[in-house]
């Protein structure tokens, strides 16, 4: 699992003020052909990086949509490269601009790519088939899957919530929100509820 | 001294051992004529390791010699492999025909091709998409989806040689029937090179967490088995446990030989065993993967 720098103690969700009004930029990296071999991954994510570097200097917040829809084989050191290592690179690292991460355009095939490397990082990434599919991909136990679920179907959940959804007392909740939060799938809220990152840009309720 | 390496009959997984083993008591700056005027078959991994012979020979001492098959069936085989150009930069060739059959349906997915360069892994990549799709579907009976995990698995075993090996190599793919195990159509990859091998690359980092029982072996088990590298990243190794569990989905087998040991994915069609060892030595790694058409209904050996 991500060792998540922003969490004051275990159990509990520090605030992140998120004002949608400074939601300001999507990074779209559009991703084509064939992604093959650790040099074309690494040659990538450097292109990705360096457009995430411009963000930094208006202190965005950004969602990063990683558009595999028009690539045809994604293998496995080419999503090493590229999303394993974006992943990690923001979730474990204190950057100027909070990235959030979405993968569309995922098919089956890509699906089994970005699975093994997440799973071998311990890594979640939302991914958005083309048919608008909306799955949470990686390295998730059940409780984070169940969480995700409600998260998905009514936008947004307080450890309160959380706690009535799984079972659980509101700590062993609040603690699998700050995991969806660490692992950079939900955005925290200053009430210490969270949203997943694929419904930031649509409206609550 | 110059000594004749007589080539099986049948040139495939077995031949190379046997020319390996002959290969081997060729005297360091000695001559070798490599006498293939019999093989009146000859398979992808038997065609590269053809090659690989010839590379190690002439690595060793003088430039070798090849006599073709004189099977003009076999000839016809190796020419559409595009073996002759790639047979004429290592050996002095002599004998057989180039002349292909020409025409009709080509059972070549793709050619004989050199690993040197990153760039070489995308070229294969690029050529052999619309070719897969059409052999697996109509040979093997694989689903439309299949030519992409073909392409990701290719990719991820071409890389093996540019990653690991710290040479060139050679990589060939060809459907026939295999009558002799399975008589149903197969698809073989083979992909080879004279590099450092698996236990060249774990040495380092790994020989001495094994101490006396590090070997060829070992290193092949490190890797095959528990996805060891000699990389620290923890995004590596992932490749060969990704291609193995590919070849088990699919019904087939897969083995890898190097230096003096080879570690087989034996599936149930197959009785090979599932680690060989004190082979004769031969260089760097070479990787067999054989997929099977599916098996008709009620055929026990591929359900």
């Amino acid at each position: 699992m991500i060792a998540d720098g922003r969490q004051g103690e275990p159990g509990r969700i520090r605030p992140l003020s998120v004002d949608l009004a400074e939601y300001r930029r999507r990074s779209v990296a559009s991703l084509y052909s064939n992604l093959v071999t650790r040099p074309t991954g690494r040659a990538v994510r450097m292109g990705v990086e360096s457009q995430i570097a411009e963000l930094e200097r208006s202190q965005a917040l950004c969602l990063l949509v990683l558009d595999f829809s028009q690539v045809r084989i994604l293998d496995f050191s080419c999503a090493d490269e590229i999303v394993a290592k974006l992943i990690l690179r923001y979730a474990q690292e204190r950057p100027a601009v909070q990235v959030y991460f979405l993968a569309r355009g995922v098919h089956d095939h890509h699906a089994e790519a970005i699975e093994a490397v997440l799973d071998r990082h311990g890594l979640l990434l939302v991914t958005e088939s083309e048919a608008a599919v909306f799955r949470l991909l990686g390295s998730r136990d059940d409780a984070i899957s169940t969480c995700w679920d409600h998260l998905h179907r009514h936008g947004r959940l307080g450890a309160d919530e959380a706690a009535d959804c799984l079972g659980v007392d509101f700590d062993t909740a609040a603690a699998v929100l700050a995991s969806l939060a660490a692992h950079r799938v939900v955005v925290p809220f200053a009430d210490g509820s969270v949203r997943p990152v694929h419904l930031l840009d649509r409206p609550e309720g | 001294m110059t000594r004749i390496i007589e080539v099986p009959g049948t040139l495939d997984q077995g031949g190379f051992d046997a020319m390996v083993a002959q290969a081997a008591e060729v005297e360091e700056g000695g001559g070798a004529i490599v006498d293939a005027s019999r093989v009146r078959f000859a398979n992808p991994f038997g065609m590269v390791g053809l090659l690989a012979i010839g590379a190690h020979l002439g690595q060793r001492g003088k430039r070798p010699q090849l006599r073709l098959p004189t099977s003009s069936e076999v000839g016809s085989y190796l020419t559409r492999m595009r073996f002759h150009e790639e047979a004429r930069r290592l050996y002095e060739v002599s004998g057989g025909t180039e002349r292909s059959r020409g025409g009709g349906e080509t059972n070549v997915l793709l050619e004989i091709t050199p690993i040197g360069s990153h760039e070489d892994v995308h070229d294969v990549i690029d050529r052999v998409q619309d070719r897969a799709g059409t052999i697996l579907k109509e040979k093997l009976g694989y689903p439309a989806t299949a030519s992409t995990h073909f392409s990701m698995m290719l990719s991820e075993v071409c890389q093996n040689i540019i990653e690991h090996a710290e040479a060139d190599g050679w990589v060939g793919i060809q459907s026939y029937k295999w009558k002799k195990t399975l008589g149903r159509e197969v698809v073989v990859i083979a992909v080879m090179d004279l590099g450092v091998g698996f236990r060249g690359s774990l040495e380092r980092e790994h020989a001495a967490h094994h101490g006396d029982r590090w070997s060829d072996a070992t290193a092949l088990e490190a890797a095959f088995l528990h996805g060891t590298t000699r990389f620290r990243d923890p995004g590596r190794g992932q490749g060969i446990k990704q291609i193995r569990a590919r070849v088990h989905r699919w019904g087939g087998k897969i083995s890898i030989r190097s230096g003096t040991a080879r570690i087989t994915d034996v599936p149930e069609w197959d009785d090979a065993p599932p680690l060989q060892t004190e082979l004769a030595r031969f260089p760097g790694s070479q990787i067999q993967i054989v997929l099977p058409a599916v098996a008709p209904l009620g055929d026990a050996a591929g359900s």
